[in-house]
C-alpha cells in the first residue's frame, strides 16, 4: 500500500514537468524586444519556489554569475552578469520571462544560457540533447521570484 | 625525509585554503628567490586580448605562494617520479630516457614551443606524442596514457627544463592549418549552456563565477598541480573538464581537435614564461 502510494506520488512528480499546456521550448514567440507576453503554463509563477530553483546549482544557479542580497545566505556570488538586486523594478514580467528563456534575444551575443531552449550549443552531452535547463512551470516560478526583488 | 616534509608542507598549506581570498594581481613572481617569472606579457599586435595575463595572478595569496618555491611546490612529487622514470630502463629494446637523452637538461627550449607541426605525420606533436614515440618506437615499450600519472610525471619533468623561457609557438606555415581549427573551435558556443572558451576567459576574466576568479584560460602553466584533485593535469584533461561543465561531449584526450585548440590557447600566451609545474586551484 505504501508503495503503491509512493509510485502514485512520483508518477504525479513526474508528470508536472511535461503538463500538456505547456508552450513547448520551439513554440515560445518573441517580441520584438526580446519579451514573452504571456506565461509558458498558465500557472502563475511560486516566487518561493522560484528563489529554490535560482540558487539551485543544477538548476537557475543564477547565483554563479549575478550578486542577489536577498540570497545572502548563500555564499560567493558571481559578478559575470549585472546584479539582481533591484531587478524586479528595472524589467517587466515579459522582459525577465524573455531573458530567463533565452536571453539571446534580448542581449545578442550574451554569454548568458537559454534555460528554455533546446537548441543550444553543438555537441550537447546526450543526456541533454533535447531537453531544457528549466521547465516552463521552474522559468515562470524564477519570474515571479525576481519580480519581488524590487529597488530598495 | 624530504617529501615527507614536502607531503606535510601540501597538507598544512591546504588547510590555510578554507576561504576564498581575492587574488593579488598584482603579485610579481619569483621562484626560488632568483627565478623571475613573466606572469605579465604585451599582447601582439593581432591579439585579441590587451595584455597577457598568467593564470597565477588570479589565484589566491596562498595558492600564488606555493609556486615560489619548489619546496612548497606540491608538484616536485611527481618531478621526483619523472626523475625516477626518466631513468627506469622499460620495453624490449632495453632502453630508459636517458640512455638516449643522458641528462633531461638537454630538453631546455622544448616544452616553449609545443605544439608544433610534424611534416611526417602531418598532424601536431605535443609533448605527449613525443615522449610515446619514443617508448613505441625506440624504447619497445606500452605507450603511456594522456593524463595519468606516469605521462604527467614525465611532461612535467621535460616541461621544468624550459621554466622562464618565453611560450613562442609557431602559428604560420605548416601549422597555420591547425591554428585556424584551434581558433574556430576557441569561439565555437557548446553544450546545453551553450558557452565558447571565449565567453568566459576573453570575455570575463578578472570575474567571479560564484567562488571561482576566471581567468584567461593560459596554458604556460601546465601541467599543473590541481589542488582541487591533487595531481598533474594535462592539458587536454583540463579542456575536458571546461566542455563538460558547459554540458558538452567533450573531444578525446589526443584528437586533432584537442592538439589545434591546445596549440591556438598556447599562441595566445606568446610571451609569457613557461611556468610549469605551476600550482592552480
Amino acid at each position: 500500500m505504501l508503495l503503491r502510494s509512493l509510485i502514485a506520488v512520483s508518477a504525479t512528480l513526474i508528470s508536472t514537468s511535461v503538463i500538456a499546456g505547456d508552450i513547448s521550448p520551439t513554440d515560445v514567440s518573441f517580441g520584438e524586444y526580446g519579451g514573452i507576453s504571456g506565461s509558458l503554463t498558465g500557472v502563475a509563477g511560486d516566487p518561493v519556489a522560484g528563489k529554490k530553483v535560482s540558487t539551485n546549482r543544477k538548476l537557475g544557479n543564477c547565483l554563479a554569475c549575478h550578486v542577489n542580497d536577498d540570497a545572502s545566505a548563500q555564499s560567493f556570488h558571481g559578478e559575470v552578469g549585472p546584479e539582481l538586486n533591484g531587478a524586479g523594478s528595472r524589467w517587466s514580467e515579459e522582459e525577465l520571462r524573455g531573458i530567463v528563456v533565452n536571453s539571446k534575444n534580448t542581449f545578442e551575443g550574451t554569454i548568458m544560457p537559454a534555460f528554455y531552449s533546446t537548441q543550444n550549443g553543438v555537441r550537447t552531452l546526450k543526456k541533454f540533447v533535447g531537453k531544457t535547463i528549466l521547465s516552463a512551470q521552474q522559468v515562470e516560478d524564477v519570474v515571479a521570484y525576481i519580480l519581488t526583488l524590487k529597488e530598495e | 625525509m624530504k617529501k615527507f616534509t614536502r607531503t606535510l608542507t601540501c597538507i598544512l598549506a591546504l588547510s590555510t585554503i578554507t576561504t576564498v581570498a581575492i587574488a593579488d594581481e598584482d603579485a610579481e613572481l619569483v621562484i626560488n628567490g632568483d627565478l623571475n617569472i613573466s606572469t605579465k606579457a604585451a599582447a601582439p599586435a593581432d591579439s585579441a586580448l590587451d595584455e597577457l595575463i598568467s593564470g597565477w595572478r588570479f589565484r589566491t595569496n596562498e595558492t600564488q605562494a606555493l609556486q615560489m618555491d619548489d619546496f612548497d611546490n606540491p608538484s616536485f612529487i611527481f618531478i621526483e617520479q619523472g626523475e625516477d622514470l626518466y631513468a627506469k630502463v622499460d620495453g624490449s629494446e632495453g632502453k630508459s630516457c636517458a640512455s638516449c637523452h643522458e641528462d633531461v637538461a638537454s630538453f631546455e627550449g622544448l616544452k616553449s614551443t609545443l605544439p608544433r607541426h610534424n611534416a611526417t605525420t602531418g598532424k601536431l606533436d605535443t609533448m605527449e606524442t613525443l615522449v610515446n614515440d619514443c617508448r613505441t618506437e625506440r624504447m619497445g615499450a606500452e605507450p603511456w596514457k594522456w593524463s595519468k600519472g606516469k605521462m604527467t610525471a614525465m611532461t612535467s619533468l621535460i616541461s621544468l627544463q624550459s621554466r622562464g623561457m618565453p611560450i613562442n609557438v609557431k602559428t604560420d606555415g605548416e601549422a597555420a592549418g591547425a591554428y585556424d581549427l584551434g581558433k574556430e573551435l576557441y569561439y565555437t558556443r557548446v553544450g546545453q549552456l551553450d558557452m565558447s572558451c571565449a565567453n568566459c576567459h576573453e570575455d570575463n576574466y578578472g570575474n567571479m563565477i560564484r567562488a571561482d576568479h576566471l581567468s584567461q584560460g593560459q596554458i604556460n602553466g601546465f601541467p599543473t598541480y590541481r589542488l582541487k584533485n591533487a595531481k598533474m593535469n594535462s592539458i587536454h584533461a583540463r579542456f575536458k573538464g571546461c566542455m563538460k561543465n558547459i554540458r558538452a561531449t567533450p573531444f578525446k584526450e589526443g584528437s586533432d581537435e584537442f592538439r589545434a585548440l591546445e596549440l591556438y590557447v598556447a599562441s595566445r600566451g606568446n610571451g609569457l614564461s613557461v611556468e610549469s609545474p605551476s600550482v592552480r586551484n
